[in-house]
């Protein structure tokens, strides 16, 4: 189960690249903007300055509600148990704005349905501006931000 | 198999009802039973009589129905009094005529007033309190009348004088004895009650014996008392005591008790041992007892007997509480320390009204009686003690002074025995409240629904939820108010830190009281409790993650991720102009265009990037928002009123523009509707409203809490006849005291269903000030309407508040996943052909978006 979530497919890993999405401060404090990729794919982007990291990016198709809105939802954080540690720690997620279920920024997972999970992006900052790692089909359209 | 037994039962009061209801739960038929009710209808519930002048209908009082009946197939006759009894043949004739035969016959025909045989007493308008048909005389009389005198100042009397006092009548209360409800209370009780009675405009007369009723000057009679004094009165209502209703008994030569009724055994049978009695009719050990719980005990005991089982009827306890006029009155036991070398101790509060009593035996050990004028705070622990003969703390005083009240040894749920009855009404044991919650009940509401505890007088519902609420603690079921993980508190607790505490971020509260970042339940709550308290603009920086996305965006967002969008049409009035506005607005976007349930027009299927553009055009044009996307004030519905129709007795439309600027926009824990109709025939449906005004030839009705949706609930009558000024004041009232109250997403009508004391404790709080919140809650809600601000203005001038509006951070292009299609003329979103299946519950009434966006 954990590999599965921690390792990402070697060979695609090599054709990502690095797209340039919008300025530090096109994004909300707290709350999430949305990014359109070249293949009509929306990611939703959610700035909580307080975390490290503090930029998530996760796919912006709510698969429950069937529906493009997860970056309108609201952010929230609940306690997770370390199986080892026993130490909790609050974990990110956005509640969808359709039907409340909630998604961990991290992983993408569904808090409520095992069975559903988000694509998630890497995200960093340079230069002040936001960058995403996506496949080629992803940024083939080349966008002037 | 021999044939079914026929059990006929005379009588359909409370009491013959619960025999009726023992007979029908038993799920082998081996009995036909037959009702012969004098009456002209079906059982009705005569403890809350009086609730019939405060608008409840003879329908909201019935205990049953044909339909019921017939579906427990049990026979009836309503206006069928029993004329005859034939006990050889084993038959009773009615006075129609009708003969029925019976194996058992049970006698539950309660009782009747006494009238005393005073001169004069026959007539037109002299009358008595029993009966929804006396009701309806009395409310016949008092409209032409001025002033009313009850004879008999006991605990019926009382009753009937708040009714009278509530028909408008200048009130009097006449007595014989000298002092108010003398079975009840002491004298030191009952000097403290007529006081705070007469402090309600109501006078009270002691010590005065009638002894005629003549032709009056100014009234329509004159009362002649035996020391020479008179009064003047329009109606005369005789509420001197209850007699058993044992004609028939006296007639067929069954034995009576010495001082009448009908004599019974322990298992309720009379001297043929094929009649029962049961209820006021009948006498126990010369006793009869005149309260519905030993009714029903009857009831239970007869039905038992009949079926073969023991069960005895061993006398019960005749403590009563109540509240008279506003005032608690208990009483418990021997109230008047007749036991021998019982000893008392006495506290008196003059100035706050109080008066308690309570009743030792010799050694001090054990309660025997309580007599509580002013505060019915300790009845519960004290009728415990009492019943149950749990030992008294060493100093029992402590248990009635306020302020060792903190080291009183309070007597919680836990040190209740299993046999202590928690609900007389229907004789629940608190062992049978933990029997139901062994079986699953985790509720109070499921606990009622399988016990019934709770659901006859009502009495006893704070101590159910206790002991409810140790029961599930101690099974480890959190009973938590906790409004989530982030903070230990619940909305209430939040809305006061929020308050006192000066706070006006979320994230000042989450660092002074909570932990984590929050979540989608906690941010939207106190982004509204911090609207409630501040009013700030909602999308400032520090606001606006905590909104839900419909506030974010100040529309309403759909299944397919558009908006839909409603201007305020204040009371549904709106010009041509406005109206062309809003088709040329809806058409430049095409826009799918449908008339709202609160008389308004929504324009659906616009991009969010859209909005700003559309709320320029329609504010230049004169429009606000109309906050359809808020938990919050919504719309004012109202119907033509005076100045159109030809019905109307009130301008309905001017009073609905007026409520609605006043409130609109103001949030709170759910959304809030209101109504105004110009006349009873009610044409806005204001009953169905939170808040709903109804015109009257002299003024408004208020009434509250109604609600249609999921679980629709008639609002109650609040308040009658009261100017626009009073009307206002009231409603700013009710409506602030509920924003400060209230759970989250808890709408009014289960606010006042959960609220201890309901109704009658919401007048106390708004009528009488009886928490002395009013000046506060005014004030309060002056400076919500002082701060109120268009959202759609404020935010068109607003570059950070716009910035979430666009489509997408990285580009100009449209969304292109949003796709419709025609019907009818107009768009809808093209089908994804699959709805989701699995919602989280709790949230999914509340989130599921659906085409009218204002009748959800």
């Amino acid at each position: 189960m954990a590999e599965t979530l921690m390792t990402p497919d070697i060979a695609s890993t090599e054709q990502l690249q690095w797209l340039a999405i919008c300025t530090l401060d096109a994004l909300v404090e707290n709350a999430g903007v949305c990014a359109l990729l070249a293949n009509q794919r929306q990611v939703a982007l959610f700035y909580l300055p307080t975390l490290t990291p503090s930029i998530y990016a996760v796919d912006n198709y709510d698969p429950i509600g069937k529906a493009n809105v997860l970056y309108r939802g609201i952010v929230g954080s609940t306690a997770i148990e370390n199986n080892e540690s026993g130490k909790q720690t609050h974990t990110a997620f956005v509640a969808s704005p359709l039907f409340k279920q909630q998604f961990l920024l991290s992983s993408g997972q569904c808090l409520q349905q095992d069975d559903v999970q988000l694509k998630t992006y890497q995200v960093r900052v340079r230069d002040n501006m936001v960058q995403l790692l996506v496949a080629p089909e992803e940024s083939a359209w080349v966008t002037q931000v | 198999m021999s044939k079914k037994k026929n059990i006929v039962v005379v009588g359909n009061g409370m009491v013959g009802h619960h025999f009726v209801e023992q007979l029908a739960q038993q799920h082998d038929q081996q009995y036909q039973v037959t009702v012969l009710s004098a009456e002209s209808r079906l059982a009705y519930d005569r403890v809350h009589l009086s609730e019939y002048f405060s608008g409840k209908t003879a329908d909201d009082l019935a205990m049953t129905s044909v339909e019921q009946y017939q579906a427990w197939q049990v026979g009836f006759r309503t206006n069928a009094k029993v004329t005859d009894v034939d006990r050889q043949a084993k038959r009773v004739t009615t006075q129609g005529g009708e003969v029925f035969e019976y194996d058992t016959l049970v006698l539950a025909t309660g009782s009747y007033p006494f009238v005393p045989p005073i001169e004069g007493n026959q007539q037109p308008h002299c009358l008595v309190y029993r009966t929804i048909d006396d009701l309806d005389a009395i409310q016949a009389s008092a409209a032409q009348s001025k002033v009313g005198v009850v004879i008999g100042g006991g605990l019926l009397g009382l009753e009937a004088a708040n009714a009278l006092k509530n028909l408008g009548l200048k009130t009097h209360v006449v007595e014989f004895a000298p002092q108010l409800m003398a079975v009840q209370v002491d004298s030191g009780g009952g000097r403290l009650l007529k006081s705070k009675i007469e402090a309600l405009g109501v006078s009270v007369h002691t010590n005065k014996a009638t002894t005629s009723i003549s032709e009056g000057q100014q009234c329509r009679y004159q009362l002649n008392f035996s020391d020479g004094s008179v009064l003047e009165t329009d109606l005369v209502l005789f509420s001197a005591g209850i007699r058993p209703s044992d004609q028939l008994a006296r007639d067929f030569d069954l034995e009576l008790g010495a001082r009448g009724g009908i004599a019974i055994n322990d298992y309720c049978q009379t001297s043929d041992p094929d009649i029962y009695a049961i209820g006021e009719c009948a006498v126990w050990q010369e006793r009869v007892f005149g309260l519905v719980a030993p009714g029903y005990q009857m009831a239970k005991v007869a039905a038992a007997h009949i079926q073969g089982q023991s069960l005895c009827f061993t006398g019960a306890d005749m403590s009563t509480k109540l509240k008279l006029m506003g005032v608690d009155v208990g009483s418990i036991g021997d109230a008047h320390a007749n036991t021998e070398g019982a000893q008392s101790y006495f506290y008196e509060n003059q100035p706050k009204g109080i008066y308690k009593k309570i009743v030792v035996d010799a050694s001090q050990k054990t309660l025997l009686g309580a007599v509580l004028v002013g505060d019915n705070s300790e009845y519960d622990t004290l009728l415990q003690y009492m019943l149950n003969g749990i030992e008294l703390p060493e100093f029992p005083e402590s248990l009635i002074l306020p302020l060792a009240s903190s080291d009183a040894p309070a007597l919680g749920a836990d040190a209740l025995p299993d046999t202590a009855t928690i609900c007389s009404c229907h004789n629940v044991l608190k062992s049978d409240i933990v029997s139901a919650i062994d079986q699953g009940a985790c509720d109070v509401k499921q606990v009622t629904a399988c016990t019934k505890a709770s659901t006859g007088c009502g009495g006893c519902s704070a101590l159910l939820k206790n002991v409810v609420d140790a029961e599930l603690s101690q099974r480890g079921v959190a009973v938590s108010k906790d409004i989530c993980e982030h903070f230990a508190y619940s909305r209430t607790e939040l809305f006061d830190i929020i308050k006192v505490g000066k706070i006006e971020t979320f994230e000042q509260l989450l660092a002074s009281h909570g932990k984590g970042l929050g979540c989608e339940v906690c941010k939207p709550a106190v982004g509204s409790i911090l609207a409630s308290v501040w009013n700030d603009y909602i999308l400032k920086k520090a606001h606006m993650p905590l909104q839900d996305t419909n506030d974010v965006f100040l529309a309403n967002m759909q299944r397919n991720g558009t908006y839909s969008v409603v201007p305020r049409i204040a009371a549904g009035e709106i010009t041509p102009d406005k109206l062309i506005t809003l088709g040329n607005v809806a058409k430049q976007y095409n826009l799918y265009t449908k008339i709202t349930g609160g008389q308004r027009v929504d324009l659906f299927g616009a991009r969010k990037e859209q909005l700003p553009d559309i709320w320029q055009q329609l504010i230049d044009a004169g429009f606000e928002t109309g906050h359809a996307y808020g938990k919050s004030v919504r719309t004012v519905k109202s119907c033509v009123g005076s100045t159109w129709c030809r019905y109307g007795v009130q301008d309905s439309v001017n009073m609905a523009i007026l409520i609605e600027n006043r409130y609109k926009g103001i949030r709170a824990p759910h959304k809030i509707k209101f109504a105004v109709s110009g006349c009873t025939r009610e044409c806005a449906e204001a009953q169905s409203k939170d808040i709903g005004v109804i015109a009257t030839e002299n003024g408004w009705n208020l009434y509250v809490c109604g609600n249609g949706g999921m679980k629709p609930r008639h609002a109650d009558l609040f308040a009658t006849d009261l100017d626009d000024q009073t009307l206002i004041q009231y409603i700013d009232r009710v409506l602030m005291f509920y924003i400060q109250t209230a759970d989250r997403l808890q709408r009014t009508s289960v606010w006042l269903e959960n609220m201890e004391g309901g109704l009658p404790h919401l007048q106390d709080v708004v009528i009488n000030d009886s928490l002395k919140l009013n000046e506060s809650l005014e004030q309060q809600m002056a400076t919500l309407i002082e701060r109120y601000q268009c959202e759609w203005k404020t935010t068109l001038s607003d570059p950070d508040a716009l910035k979430r509006f666009k489509a997408f951070v990285n580009t100009e292009q449209v969304d292109e996943s949003i796709t419709f299609v025609n019907e009818r003329g107009q768009i809808r979103p093209t089908p994804v052909g699959i709805i989701p299946t699995k919602t989280i519950e709790s949230q999914a009434s509340e989130q599921i978006p659906v085409i009218d966006s204002e009748t959800v």
